[in-house]
């Protein structure tokens, strides 16, 4: 209980700590209408606990039933709550174009969001890393590198289903839509790690979609930019990071590492025959694996019929990518714990 | 001191007042008597138990949520059957609950008393309406046990097309384009028994303000539920057919289908709350014994909700990347809808202003609907304001926010509905004791439940989540505290009502004092509600009404 209470004054009691130009004018206004309520609800609460007391009923008190209409009260508790609304719309219509004006000179990020990994793309067309995370329920999470002081522009599509890009220390968030491009920007205002979220209810791992937002000094993003686009030599180290970038991690356990579902475990899987949903049983060795990744639904395993589907990888890969991938699959033959029958 | 505590009719005081031998629920017998009745009485009755029973059911989801929220990761429950129970909550509580609630069960059985007739304009249409419902609730829990559907209960594209429990969207499609006939069918009806079926001296504004709500309520029914119908037939040929509609990968616009869904979606937020706003006039100025404050204010107030309730569903769309002026049109358009309800919640505290404020069950209920409303209105202000939007969006504080008025509003205004109407449905009194004290049970464990739920979303946590960070679990913890003791709030208050049928003693005509019609004829009412024409005079004028202790109840002075 003592931890409770003291994460209710706690910085983040209210809101999280406020890191993109939109926190002042989004606090301001919260606080501001959190005022209004207080002066509205307070005097609402007081007179109606005053009048259950004075008016209640008891022997010997009968109230008078001759108020029933004020036209100067009506016209007052009508008017003054109309010229408080149009305030706080104006506030809010103000810091909203603030928002949807996308200025000049930005530095831009390509997102891509799909079930259920958020994928991060940089002007240099290096991608993100994937950094380990304590205490969430992904044991790994997708990396946003981005430079302090700057204008950054998000430019959004989605390779399935809606999602919803919502960083709350930025008070930023944007739809996702398939189909099209959605943008949005802010302004970084502080060095640290903040949380993303996807808020767009997205299936199965919806949850568990989430990433994790680094804003450093210009130095430190020229840095990670020129790590961003080097992929390892060694094919074995190449597929596990392509893994974990490309988001299989997200859905299929490899070994110790990724989610438990809803995709089958790579472990112990290699070179055995498997059972298809079709009925029929398939080996499962280079030619499986590869089209399992370009055209997902064409041989789905035994069980995995009504999962939810995996999106095609075609023209998102290259073939020494695939071949990467392969490889580190393969090295799961013999891994624990093994998969499902 | 309350009604209960008085000395109960006399015997033999007035062959009228006391519980009558002959009425409505024993007029004739057997099931089919029941299954295939005419009589709107009976029809409400049995809407009243099919809606309970399915609040019992998402009442039970939304325990199954919040008890896997107790921890921030590994709950009891997997990521997928998490998602399918919150969306069954959710469609069982809006479609199956919350919108036949009010209007189908204590509207049916009392618009036609409060107007003095025999029944609604037309009987087989209503009962037709509820067979309606009743396939509804089948296809519905069909989806639920058969299949695992785990779209929401918004059905968003591209998910609820890409999703491979097909057959489960199917069926929940089509249950809610079936209880969206039920619920045209009872608009309809109504809006046509208060045009035509008014009584000699009940002009529009001597009308009970109940029923002034359930006109505005019907007309958003009738003129808003084709679009939904028209919705889910494009989901079900989308998906059926393949044309591409909302679906991207066949050149569809997502977002057409959340302009199509919120078209219907939003104005039935106002078939929702609007006959609970009806509700709590007739409960503030009865249990006040004194006439409503600004009578015509509130009945145009329902009439100004409903209209521009037709204007506001973009504000479900604010972070979806609409264009920038349509999305400040719509926010200003969303103010407008606050205006009138502040209206509404300051003539209600006018209204106890120098009454006589009689503090038993539905009073208390409707004390905690003004308390709980407000909250719910008030923070729908940095929801509609845009920038404030861009963080709230999507987070526990929308959750909070509608389930105050959802919640709060609209269940704890029928509460207080039933346990006011409740003699006169049943012809027996309950424990008002007992009442009162489930409605503070529900009271406290509801704000338990709740307020943490503001906090959470203005700290940043997502709705639909099965899994949280941790920081969030102390908050979680406190809702799901709450949620338990709302639980058995709503379960002490079932079994009051239950046991009134018991050991309850027999309910005068006008056990609280009320001036409408429905107070004039027996309780509970003949099969022809009344023998004679009642006459009509102004609904709140409470000065002749009295009340005698030989009948236990009150009556109309002479």
């Amino acid at each position: 209980m003592s931890f409770f209470l003291a994460d209710q004054v706690a910085p983040y009691a209210w809101f999280p700590e406020g890191a993109s130009s939109f926190a002042p004018q989004v606090d301001f206004l919260f606080t501001a209408i959190l005022w209004i309520c207080i002066v509205f609800f307070v005097p609402i609460v007081i007179a109606m606990g005053y009048f259950m007391w004075v008016y209640r009923e008891r022997p010997g008190y009968r109230g008078s039933p001759e108020a029933l209409h004020n036209t100067a009260i009506e016209i007052t508790w009508t008017v003054v709550p109309t010229i408080v609304v149009v305030w706080v719309f104006w506030e809010g219509a103000m810091g909203y174009l603030d928002m949807a004006r996308i200025p000049k000179g930005t530095v831009d990020v390509n997102v891509t969001a799909k079930k259920w990994q958020w994928a991060f793309k940089y002007e240099n067309g290096g991608e993100h890393e994937v950094i380990p995370v304590e205490n969430v329920s992904a044991k790994e999470l997708p990396l946003l590198v981005l430079p302090v002081d700057r204008d950054i522009k998000i430019i959004m599509r989605s390779d399935d289903v809606l999602h919803s890009f919502y960083i709350p220390a930025f008070r930023a968030k944007r739809d996702v839509v398939p189909g099209r491009y959605n943008y949005m920007w802010f302004h970084t205002t502080k060095e640290g790690l903040y949380d993303l979220f996807c808020t767009e209810y997205c299936g199965d791992n919806h949850s568990q979609m989430n990433a994790k937002v680094k804003v450093v000094s210009q130095e430190e993003y020229k840095k990670a930019l020129e790590k961003a686009i080097q992929e390892p030599e060694d094919p074995l180290e190449r597929g596990r990071l392509l893994y974990k970038r490309q988001g299989c991690s997200t859905c299929h356990n490899a070994g110790a590492e990724g989610a438990s579902g809803p995709g089958p475990s790579y472990n112990g899987s290699w070179g055995k025959s498997v059972q298809l949903e079709s009925g029929t049983e398939v080996a499962f060795d280079e030619n499986y694996v590869r089209e399992s990744i370009l055209n997902p639904q064409a041989k789905a395993r035994k069980g995995y019929g009504k999962a939810s589907p995996m999106n095609s990888y075609a023209g998102k890969l290259k073939d020494d990518q695939i071949d990467a991938l392969i490889t580190f699959i393969k090295s799961m033959e013999n891994a624990t714990p093994a998969a499902k029958k | 001191m309350s009604v209960l505590d008085r000395p109960i009719a006399t015997p033999g005081y007035s062959e009228a007042d006391s519980y009558p031998s002959h009425h409505f629920l024993n007029h004739s017998k057997g099931f089919l008597s029941w299954a295939l009745t005419l009589d709107h009485k009976r029809i409400g009755l049995m809407y009243l138990v099919g809606v309970m029973a399915s609040f019992a059911l998402g009442g039970t989801f939304a325990l199954m949520i919040r008890i896997h929220l107790w921890n921030f990761k590994d709950g009891w429950l997997s990521n997928q059957t998490y998602n399918q129970v919150f969306t069954l909550h959710g469609a069982i509580m809006v479609f199956l609950f919350i919108i036949p609630s009010i209007p189908a069960a204590l509207g049916n059985f009392l618009l036609p008393v409060m107007l003095g007739t025999k029944d609604v304009a037309f009987p087989r249409l209503n009962l037709g309406s509820f067979y309606l419902w009743v396939t509804g609730l089948i296809l519905f829990l069909t989806a639920l046990s058969v299949t695992g559907l785990d779209t929401g209960w918004t059905f968003y594209t591209p998910y609820s097309i890409e999703t491979q429990q097909g057959g489960a969207v199917l069926a929940a499609t089509f249950g809610v384009f079936v209880l969206g006939f039920s619920s045209i069918f009872t608009g309809l009806n109504f809006i046509v028994t208060i045009n035509t079926m008014r009584p000699p001296g009940m002009s529009w504004f001597r009308m009970p303000l109940f029923l002034w709500a359930l006109y505005a309520t019907s007309i958003i029914q009738v003129l808003a539920t084709p679009v939904l119908g028209i919705t889910v037939l494009l989901l079900s040929a989308e998906r059926l057919l393949g044309i591409g509609i909302f679906d991207p990968k066949l050149n569809g616009d997502p977002v057409t289908f959340q302009h199509f869904f919120w078209f219907y979606s939003h104005p039935a937020v106002y078939i929702m709350i609007l006959p609970a706003m009806g509700i709590i006039s007739e409960l503030m100025s009865v249990h006040c014994h004194k006439g409503i404050f600004g009578y015509r204010m509130i009945a145009y107030s329902s009439i100004a909700i409903a209209l521009f309730g037709f204007l506001v569903w973009g504000h479900h769309m604010f972070t979806s990347g609409m264009a920038d002026v349509t999305t400040i049109v719509f926010s200003a358009l969303t103010f407008t809808v606050s205006i009138p309800s502040a209206i509404k919640v300051f003539n209600w505290l006018g209204t106890m202003y120098q009454g006589t404020v009689s503090l038993n069950t539905p009073m208390l209920y409707a004390l905690a609907f003004i308390f709980l409303f407000t909250i719910g209105g008030l923070t729908g202000l940095p929801l509609g304001a845009l920038s404030t939007d861009m963080h709230f969006h999507d987070t526990y504080f929308v959750v909070a926010h509608f389930h105050y008025v959802m919640m709060g509003g609209t269940l704890v205004a029928f509460l207080g509905g039933v346990f006011h109407w409740w003699p006169k449905m049943t012809g027996r009194m309950f424990n008002d004791k007992l009442g009162i004290a489930s409605a503070i049970i529900v009271f406290v464990g509801f704000n338990l439940t709740f307020l943490p739920q503001f906090v959470l979303g203005s700290r940043g946590m997502p709705r639909r989540y099965a899994t949280y960070l941790p920081e969030f679990q102390p908050l979680h913890q406190l809702s799901t505290i709450g949620s338990i003791t709302l639980g058995s709030g709503l379960l002490l208050a079932l079994i009051v009502l239950l046991m009134s049928l018991v050991n309850g003693k027999k309910a005068p005509r006008n056990p609280w004092g009320g001036a409408t019609l429905e107070w004039m004829c027996s309780s509970p009412p003949p099969h022809d509600n009344f023998s004679s024409a009642p006459t009509v005079g102004d609904p709140y004028d409470f000065s002749t009404i009295e009340y005698d202790a030989r009948v236990g109840g009150y009556v109309k002075r002479t």
